[in-house]
């Protein structure tokens, strides 16, 4: 924590100062890259208490990622690119001594109670022997999520949009989206099972419902809130009413869509794995739910971590995206 | 006399002729009636800068509105160049004042605006870079809006009403919102155009001075319901100094007819 706290202050100086400056922690990337040698000593020549097979290959990667580390802080003498590396360095530190413990307590000393508390090299082992079936379970997560969102996103645009538009539209479309849209989507999953004639499709429809709801609400109101003067300008300008939606109110309306879409695709991730778990025999849910029943606890851990990264990824692909159409917007934040 | 039969000869579009016949207008609010322009009439001459002058919130700006189409009045007539106005039109163009460009096109692409909406850019994209080029703001063309100054917005949303080729330029109070010096430049800046490009130019103001050194004619307005009060002709040569004999005195009148005498 301490080593994350004086990255920040050292990092803005180096702003401050110029390119020219190298980043202050060039220094402790040393001190990160031979800690991790030391972990990887400590992985192969303090023999198991615990029956591990993996015990060499994660002892090889921590000594050769230490190697790594030490090689950018040679480098980073050369290059500038290599030298940004430094900022990683108190992180390296930080894990490099988290994992050390983990370690120690878990493989070496065998303190913590299995199952529940697997050490490091079975959580490598997860990827190594059981990475077809991962792979697999992430692959459908993805597909679903994609067209249940893909879906989800098109449908509650064009109905936000119709909202905010049109007083016709929304006198039929308010009161059912008041009454249904604030229930979770979850609660349609026995229904929705019953009847979509696949579990796939019923998620699918889940997904979609999700995501649409809270893009609705965001499209609508965003549509809603256009300040007339960009009208009256476009409107003396000979503007007919299509290029006021498309070219006026849409425009305008586009960062409150994007808070839409990420509230949407947040919903969308619950959505995905208790449908996954419940019903669908596919899955990163699926594959939890499996782990669980064996008590494969380093399983779950690793299904876990590649869940975490899925989403982080689909909400950077998102932020991309958004960076990339609202770049005239000033004060965006980074992720 | 002379100076301003030049000035009005000297553009290449004709300005149009505006007639404004008995037009009476008004709004509801919380289920009263609320009247805003009574009886109004007069005529604007092709070429002519005309200044509407009143106090403030008295309805000078609801007439603009319905000269550029954008409402409808509930009596009277609004005639631009022979034809009634039933709606807005590319060639009677308003300069509000906020600028209101929009934030997330650029400069170029917002000045274009006119065009785009009816499908003119293509063959005609040199407009937009001569109609920038017109107000100064040819380097900042793939500036955003929020990275331009009050003045430099203001000039960038004149652009866009000049792209159009307007027969008239509706100003909203176009200047209301400068600091004084931008305001004193953009003033010079719209004397200018007026002059080279020979429209017509109504402008809504409540600054006295600038009315009297930018139009033709004032035509001052009572409270609401707004009515003409008086009609002064300013026969004075451009540039016009603000400290003239004839201004001064016009400003006195100006301030009188708007209930200010005492003050001044």
């Amino acid at each position: 924590m301490t080593a994350i706290a004086e990255a920040a202050p050292g990092r803005a100086g180096a702003l401050l100062a110029g390119d020219d400056e190298r980043p202050h922690s060039l220094g402790l990337l040393v001190v990160a890259g031979f800690l991790w040698l030391g972990l990887g000593v400590v992985i192969l020549a303090w023999p198991d208490a615990q029956e591990l097979e993996r015990t060499s290959l994660l002892g090889s990667l921590a000594l050769g990622f230490g190697m790594l580390q030490l090689l950018a802080w040679a480098g980073g003498w050369f290059s500038r690119p290599v030298a940004r590396l430094g900022r990683f360095a108190p992180w390296l530190v930080v894990l490099a001594l988290v994992m050390t413990a983990w370690e120690v307590a878990t493989a070496k000393l065998d303190l913590l109670p299995l199952p529940f508390f697997p050490s490091p090299q079975a959580f490598l082992e997860v990827y190594t022997d059981d990475w077809r079936r991962l792979g697999d379970s992430l692959l459908h997560s993805v597909l679903l999520l994609a067209r249940g969102f893909a879906i989800g996103a098109a449908v509650g645009f064009v109905i936000g949009v119709a909202l905010g538009w049109s007083k016709r539209v929304g006198y039929w479309i308010h009161p059912v989206m008041r009454l249904v849209g604030p229930l979770p989507a979850t609660a349609w999953l026995p229904l929705a099972f019953f009847i979509f004639p696949s579990s796939g499709s019923a998620s699918t429809f889940l997904i979609a419902l999700a995501t649409a709801f809270p893009l609705i609400v965001l499209t609508w109101s965003g549509v809603a809130g256009v300040q007339t003067a960009y009208y009256d300008v476009a409107r003396t300008l000979g503007a007919n009413s299509r290029f006021l939606i498309l070219k006026v109110a849409i425009p305008a309306a586009l960062p409150h869509v994007f808070v839409g879409l990420f509230m949407g695709l947040g919903s969308s991730f619950a959505v995905l794995v208790v449908a996954e778990m419940l019903g669908v025999k596919s899955g990163l849910g699926w594959y939890l739910q499996w782990a669980q029943g064996w008590a494969a606890y380093a399983n779950m851990y690793g299904a876990l971590l590649v869940m975490a990264l899925m989403c982080s990824a689909l909400i950077t692909v998102l932020f991309r995206v958004r960076d990339r159409l609202l770049s005239w917007q000033k004060g965006l934040v980074q992720w | 006399m002379v100076a301003l039969a030049e000035a009005v000869n000297v553009g290449t579009a004709p300005g149009a002729a505006v007639d404004i016949v008995d037009i009476d207008h008004g709004f509801a609010l919380h289920g009263d009636y609320l009247p805003v322009l009574e009886d109004v009439s007069f005529r604007v001459e092709p070429g002519e800068f005309v200044a509407l002058l009143g106090p403030s919130g008295c309805g000078k700006s609801t007439l603009l509105r319905l000269i550029a189409g954008l409402d409808t009045p509930r009596a009277g007539r609004l005639i631009v160049d022979g034809a009634d106005v039933t709606g807005p039109d590319p060639s009677r163009v308003v300069v509000f004042q906020d600028p209101t460009l929009y934030p997330w096109r650029t400069v170029w692409r917002n000045a274009s605006l006119g065009l785009e909406t009816r499908g003119l850019l293509k063959q005609q994209r040199e407009r937009v870079d001569a109609a920038l080029a017109l107000v100064g703001l040819e380097k900042f063309a793939k500036a955003y809006p929020h990275q331009l100054s009050g003045g430099m917005a203001q000039r960038a949303s004149l652009a866009r009403a000049l792209v159009n080729d307007p027969s008239l330029l509706i100003l909203d109070e176009p200047l209301g919102k400068l600091d004084s010096l931008t305001r004193l430049a953009m003033q010079g800046e719209i004397t200018r155009l007026w002059q080279r490009r020979g429209f017509t130019v109504l402008m809504v103001t409540h600054d006295v001075e600038e009315a009297l050194l930018l139009a033709n004619r004032v035509i001052v307005f009572s409270d609401r319901p707004a009515r003409v009060r008086a009609d002064l002709a300013v026969d004075l040569p451009y540039p016009r100094h603000r400290d003239h004999p004839e201004l001064l005195r016009l400003r006195r009148e100006a301030l009188s007819l708007l209930g200010m005498a005492a003050d001044w």
